[in-house]
């Protein structure tokens, strides 16, 4: 997702002036994604540009420009919302690959690998659940939504260490990764 | 003298003898205090329930010191470890945890009774535990009158009724969906922000989360553990 989606459903509220919209985000997203000024700015510009938002004509004292969305905005804006996220748009999984690599690098200790990671995901997520019980269930709904759902992704983290934990137990020795190592460092890999 | 509620020390336990012994924990050593909750996080098998039946003294290891509040359970007769399980230790279970023929209010204080604390003094204490969990509303409820989640808070205001300060929970929010169990996290989270001790054992992380402190245990053994959480001051600092 990018900032532009953000901006655009703000607006959709109401015409708003830049910092406006700065504030308005990072309250709706309990601060998990600190947007700039010049980010919003230069996003702002960008819209204007495409035509999806102008300006009301209205200013502060500061000369800052209040904007409003236009009908192509609004059209964007729903059809975002309309369509569902998959999973190419989600950059690639750091840890899967991690795990994968240490499975078959010699001198790795894949199980070792899991547990630490494990230990630090759950780590994560007691911090979450700290923030949560801070949380107000009515006036901070959507910082509550977004916690849950990095809550959520975490403890599906958490069962994929522990699934791979439990085949990384059964599988059976392995063999010497390749013929050409030396038998002193086959012996680190079992 | 201890400021432990809870404290196991190299704890082991065989099961069965000779060829066939099977060590379902080894050498587990773990402390909680007063305000901290303690999960355990372990799949089926790990050694998680055999750990909370020593810690309740529901069973007994072969080696090593359970303590409760400073009690050897090893040097307590039968007498004086029934009196400690009943009136030191409260526990909560996946369910069935409340007798169907009694009210809230009657299965709160049904242990007091059993203490030998007069029925008046027993309920009033009753009353004060459903309040502390927030149920003092479904008093007069019988069991099949309450849903799963206010079953179970119920258990919670049992658990910790009177003088009760340890509380021991098995998967205690078994069934219910994600969002009541939530609430019953949040309940026994509260309990323990209050001054009681809690040891939860579970196998979902999102559960866990609610400790100060995780341990997590496999084939008997802990493998890693947390370590106690920082401040919550420090915590947003870092925001």
């Amino acid at each position: 997702m990018s900032i532009k989606y953000g901006l655009l459903a703000l607006l959709e509220r109401a015409p708003m002036y830049g910092y406006q919209l700065r504030a308005e985000f990072e309250r709706s997203t309990g601060a998990t994604w600190p947007l700039n000024i010049g980010q919003v700015y230069t996003t702002l510009s960008r819209l204007h540009r495409d035509g999806l938002v102008e300006e009301t004509g209205e200013s502060d004292e500061q000369g800052k420009v209040v904007y409003r969305l236009t009908d192509s905005g609004h059209a964007e804006l729903t059809g975002w919302f309309a369509t569902p996220v998959t999973s190419d748009d989600r950059p690639r999984d750091e840890l899967a690959i991690k795990v994968a690599l240490a499975v078959t690098t010699p001198g790795v200790d894949a199980r070792a690998v899991v547990q630490a990671q494990r230990t630090a995901t759950v780590r994560h997520l007691q911090e979450l659940t700290r923030l949560k019980t801070r949380a107000d269930e009515d006036a901070d709904l959507a910082w509550l939504l977004v916690l849950d759902s990095m809550i959520f992704r975490a403890e599906a983290e958490v069962r994929w260490l522990d699934h791979s934990e439990t085949r990384l137990a059964r599988r059976p020795p392995r063999p010497a990764a390749t013929p050409a190592v030396e038998s002193d460092e086959q012996e680190v890999v079992q | 003298m201890t400021e432990y509620a809870l404290e196991l020390r190299d704890v082991t336990r065989v099961h069965g003898s000779g060829e066939t012994a099977v060590n379902a924990l080894h050498g587990v050593s773990l402390r909680v205090r007063a305000g901290q909750l303690v999960a355990v996080m372990g799949p089926s098998g790990s050694g998680k329930s055999t750990l909370l039946h020593l810690a309740g003294g529901l069973d007994t290891p072969t080696e090593g010191v359970v303590e409760v509040e400073g009690n050897r359970l090893d040097e307590q007769n039968r007498a004086g470890l029934a009196a400690l399980r009943r009136r030191g230790i409260g526990y909560v279970f996946q369910d069935l945890n409340l007798i169907p023929a009694l009210t809230a209010v009657e299965n709160v204080a049904l242990p007091r009774e059993l203490d030998g604390v007069r029925v008046r003094v027993a309920r009033a204490e009753a009353m004060t535990a459903l309040e502390d969990v927030g149920v003092a509303n479904l008093a007069e409820r019988f069991p099949d009158e309450m849903s799963g989640g206010q079953q179970q808070r119920v258990a919670i205001a049992r658990a910790l009724v009177g003088p009760r300060r340890l509380l021991l929970a098995d998967e205690p929010t078994g069934a219910l969906d994600s969002h009541t169990g939530e609430a019953v996290l949040r309940t026994i989270r509260a309990r323990c922000d209050a001054g009681a001790a809690g040891l939860l054992v579970t196998h979902e992380a999102r559960h866990a989360a609610w400790a100060d402190e995780i341990v997590f245990l496999r084939d008997g053994r802990i493998v890693d553990e947390t370590g106690a959480m920082p401040a919550a001051d420090s915590l947003l600092g870092a925001q």
